[in-house]
């Protein structure tokens, strides 16, 4: 076990080096000169050579990628911001949180309130119960969030007055935020915790339980869950990741100062060292989660288990290629 | 396949799963497909849509750019139905002509994504080896970007327009592809007909092209069709972020961005560009959902 994570991390290091390498490709050949956004209208020409040689955007592009990864892989070092002069990684740290915040309540209401609901559905299969969870799933997986958001703000900051309609002064300032930004990931994960409770349900095993006079709360939570489990916590997995830098336009609709707004503003800026560091940074993070899913499945499936522990040279796939084409159709 | 069994002959064995052999056929997906209500009605909404996007010079009853400052953020009336912007232009009008945005962009990025990640999962599956760890290398550092972000950056690079966007919201969707695909591929690669295909000297490719990708089709085709929704919701974000398709011309994300500003007193800005993003989305995504049960006989129930 230990020697599957090990070789998964060391695998990690050209991903993060290849991610790094892309985006700073991108962004090199971006439209849009830095040295000018950073002098602003009115500039010499000994004045522009010599911001452009401080912000080292004199040299030509292998040696700056050099530089660069030089610095991010090796010090650490995510660089100055060329506009706001402040150290990227600190800026970065400080961000982080809030963004991670995010993240982790859409996680849990995920959990909370899509697994139960998806249970629901399934064991009601085309009764009512199911038609109203699978519509709400539907309503979920459809609406912009962004757009739910300024409704609620318009409803709850604006005409009552109950809640903030932006910053992060206070734990309940991340109320509208988190629902605006989990109601995607609820109606997925509705969908998918439903799909594979089906599936199950259907199973040899379960037909067995029932007839052996199992109760159906025990078949439900005992039998059934556990061998469906594998794909939700894949999507969970995922959903995670990719919220930590998919919030960028929720983030912007609340004014929340966190890691995408942080790069958003810095891409327009054509803020380099931010788009970078924190692109890398984010891939690091969902790189990290993947693994903590992957090892999670050990947990889960002793079946897995048993595959990292004797896979030598044998490729194992990363995901049940199932439960792959499942996330993949319910988006 | 003849089988004497006894005294009766069996021309064709049952496929398992209760598959017969005429399921999977395009008139079998059809049927089962309109046997779905729910898939119909999303179906009539998009067809809507459609038909509203081609006719829109016509539909519309104001021209969309016309800028009329004296009768700027009007509620819903008689006369402009869904009111007015803060530059008076008639909000109706603009939802008519960004249908044609939105639509062609959902479709098309879709179709761009799938058609570029089912060349490269072919390659990766019918090839395997190094080749196939290659590709699938490729598409682990496409994931580990962040897709949001992604379609930002590359949104940034290539600019403001409709080509650059639609290849910024098809990138993230290629890898998805190349796994499907491939996965698929790994499993018919096996299979008897592809080794009846090689025993009569089919090249390589036709194997690929005239056996392998129509076996595997069905897969794609829900990937594709549950894509568009997703597709044209990134593209309302895009525009939300003042990417993507911009001002002066009529795209619902960006006409919700507009809205933003005069949320307080003139919120029918961006209620109605939304309500029409999400009705879009949500019949694209049933009619997804329903090619996905016509076309998978596992859960035809």
């Amino acid at each position: 076990m230990t020697r599957y994570v090990v070789k998964r991390l060391l695998m990690m290091i050209p991903v993060l080096l290849c991610v790094a390498i892309v985006i700073f490709t991108i962004m090199y050949f971006a439209p849009g000169d830095p040295v000018a956004l950073v002098l602003g209208d009115h500039y010499t020409e000994e004045q522009y050579i010599q911001t452009a040689a401080e912000l080292g955007l004199d040299k030509p592009f292998f040696v700056q990628l050099g530089i660069f990864l030089r610095d991010t892989f090796l010090r650490l070092d995510f660089g100055t911001s060329y506009v706001l002069k402040t150290d990227v990684a600190t800026e970065l740290m400080a961000r982080l949180p809030r963004t991670v915040i995010i993240a982790t309540v859409c996680c849990l209401l995920q959990i909370v309130i899509a697994i139960p609901l998806g249970i629901a559905a399934a064991t009601h299969q085309n009764g009512a119960v199911d038609k109203l969870c699978v519509g709400l799933a539907m309503f979920g997986i459809s609406v912009p969030g962004f757009w739910i958001g300024m409704l609620m703000i318009l409803l709850f900051s604006l005409k009552l007055g109950w809640l903030p309609s932006s910053g992060v002064q206070h734990w309940y300032s991340y109320i509208m935020p988190c629902v605006a930004n989990s109601l995607m990931g609820v109606g997925g994960m509705t969908r998918m915790t439903r799909s594979q409770m089906l599936e199950v349900i259907r199973s040899d095993y379960v037909v067995t339980a029932r007839a052996k006079g199992v109760p159906e709360r025990s078949i439900l939570y005992s039998h059934a869950l556990p061998n469906a489990l594998i794909p939700i916590v894949t999507y969970i997995g995922t959903h995670f990741g990719r919220s930590l830098g998919g919030t960028v336009v929720i983030e912007t609709v609340f004014g929340i100062p966190g890691i995408g707004y942080y790069i958003m503003s810095a891409v327009n800026n054509r803020d380099y060292p931010i788009v970078r560091g924190g692109v890398t940074l984010l891939a690091l993070l969902f790189c990290l989660v993947v693994l903590a899913v992957d090892i999670l499945y050990a947990y889960i499936d002793p079946r897995i288990k048993a595959q990292y522990e004797n896979s030598g040279r044998k490729k194992k796939p990363r995901t049940p290629p199932k439960a792959k084409k499942e996330a993949a159709a319910n988006g | 396949m003849a089988k004497t069994d006894g005294s009766t002959v069996v021309l064709r064995e049952p496929l398992p799963d209760n598959r017969t052999w005429r399921d999977g056929t395009l008139g079998t997906v059809i049927c089962q497909f309109t046997r779905n209500k729910t898939a119909l009605v999303g179906l009539i909404i998009i067809l809507a849509l459609v038909l509203m996007a081609i006719f829109a010079p016509l539909l519309a009853p104001y021209d969309y750019a016309v800028i009329d400052p004296i009768n700027a953020n009007q509620s819903p009336s008689a006369e402009h139905w869904f009111g007015t912007d803060a530059y008076g232009r008639d909000i109706l009008s603009r939802i008519i002509y960004g249908a044609r945005y939105s639509l062609s962009l959902g479709v098309l990025a879709s179709l761009f994504g799938t058609c570029v990640g089912v060349i490269f999962g072919a390659i990766a599956g019918y090839c395997g080896g190094q080749v196939e760890n290659l590709i699938l290398r490729i598409c682990d550092i496409i994931q580990s970007i962040p897709n949001t972000l992604l379609c930002i950056v590359v949104s940034v690079t290539l600019g403001n327009g409709f080509l650059p966007t639609i290849i910024a919201l098809s990138l993230y969707s290629i890898p998805e592809v190349v796994r499907i695909l491939r996965a698929n591929l790994l499993s018919l690669r096996e299979q008897e007909f592809v080794e009846a295909c090689r025993a009569i000297n089919c090249s390589n490719l036709r194997i690929l092209v005239s056996h392998l990708l129509p076996n595997s089709l069905s897969p794609l085709i829900v990937s594709f069709s549950l894509g568009i929704g997703m597709k044209i919701m990134s593209s309302a974000g895009l525009s939300f972020l003042g990417l993507g398709i911009q001002e002066p011309i009529a795209e619902w994300g960006a006409m919700i961005a507009g809205g933003r500003a005069q949320l307080r007193y003139a919120p029918h800005v961006l209620i109605f560009p939304g309500i029409f993003v999400a009705l879009t989305v949500m019949a694209f995504n049933i009619v997804g959902d329903g090619m996905r049960d016509a076309l998978d006989p596992k859960l035809r129930r």
